[in-house]
């Protein structure tokens, strides 16, 4: 029994440093002038992530979260980012004016959900979960079920992984033969 | 389940997602909108994990992974325009991006 308390303390102590850290760092994304930085920012909102899915026991999709997104969807970006160079924006600034009022409307849809979801577990809608067993979340279960229940989706995930890498060679080739590119760029950068 | 309920996941989750949403629609360099796209989609990837586990079932973790699939497809397509565009020295900025031509 003491045991379990302590543990359960020990799960709401990384949950509380986990959930604040996921959402510091996706506020500072958003917030931050520098590319880069945000870029950095959102490789701690994807580790902090990774935290949560541990605790929510799904271990293979934390690793496949720290490998795909962490390994190579944010070197890609650094490097795009690095590529391109230093181009600074000043955030919150111009525009129509239209666009923030929809944001800030989005955004209080958002918070109307979240003291719905709040409410729900004050009624306990939310608050007993199933049981579940060693093997939930783990490699094994989790390729038994891409290659049972939900072979429709693995192979229609490979045909979205192949296009995509078609669609970045086409576009990479086209920006570097460019018959038709290099006058038209020069127009653009004028207007 | 130790530690707290699903609902707060949730709560983590509409937050993010929220965060996310902002980004997508108040910055106008085409970099950081992306980076704003993925908080949106890890949103939704933290939801369908928090219901996973409150449900008993494996289904939701399958649907994270191929948003995870999805989410690096978009990735590599949106930063192939990118490329093209700071290429052909068009200016990164999503509200002067407005014109097709062709």
């Amino acid at each position: 029994m003491l045991l379990a308390t302590a543990g359960n303390v020990l799960v709401w102590i990384v949950w509380i440093g986990a959930a604040f850290a996921c959402l510091g760092s996706g506020v500072a994304v958003v917030s931050f002038r520098n590319p880069f930085f945000s870029a950095l920012a959102l490789i701690g909102n994807l580790a902090s992530l990774a935290v949560l899915y541990l605790l929510l026991s799904a271990e293979f999709v934390a690793a496949a979260q720290v490998l795909v997104y962490g390994g190579a969807v944010m070197v890609m970006f650094l490097f795009v980012i690095a590529y391109i160079g230093p181009r600074q924006e000043s955030p919150w600034a111009g525009g129509p004016s239209w666009q923030a009022v929809g944001a800030v409307l989005a955004a209080s849809a958002l918070l109307v959900e979240i003291i719905v979801v709040v409410g729900l577990k004050a009624s306990g809608g939310l608050a007993h979960s199933q049981h579940i067993g060693r093997a939930f979340g783990s490699p094994a279960e989790v390729g038994r079920l891409f290659l049972t229940d939900h072979l429709l989706a693995f192979e229609i995930t490979s045909v979205v992984l192949l296009i995509a890498a078609v669609g970045g060679v086409i576009l990479g080739a086209h920006a570097r033969r460019t018959p038709w590119g290099s006058a038209e760029g020069r127009v653009d950068a004028g207007t | 389940m130790l530690g707290p309920d699903v609902a707060w996941y949730l709560a983590v989750a509409g937050f993010l997602f929220g965060t996310g949403a902002l980004g997508v629609l108040l910055r106008r360099n085409p970099l950081i909108v992306l980076l704003s796209l993925e908080i949106m989609l890890n949103g939704g990837n933290l939801a369908l994990i928090g219901y996973s586990r409150h449900l008993g079932r494996g289904g939701g973790q399958i649907f994270a992974l191929s948003v995870m699939a999805v989410a690096a497809s978009e990735v590599v397509v949106g930063l192939g325009l990118v490329v093209a565009l700071n290429r052909r020295r068009v200016p990164l900025d999503v509200d002067r991006l407005n014109s097709l031509r062709g």
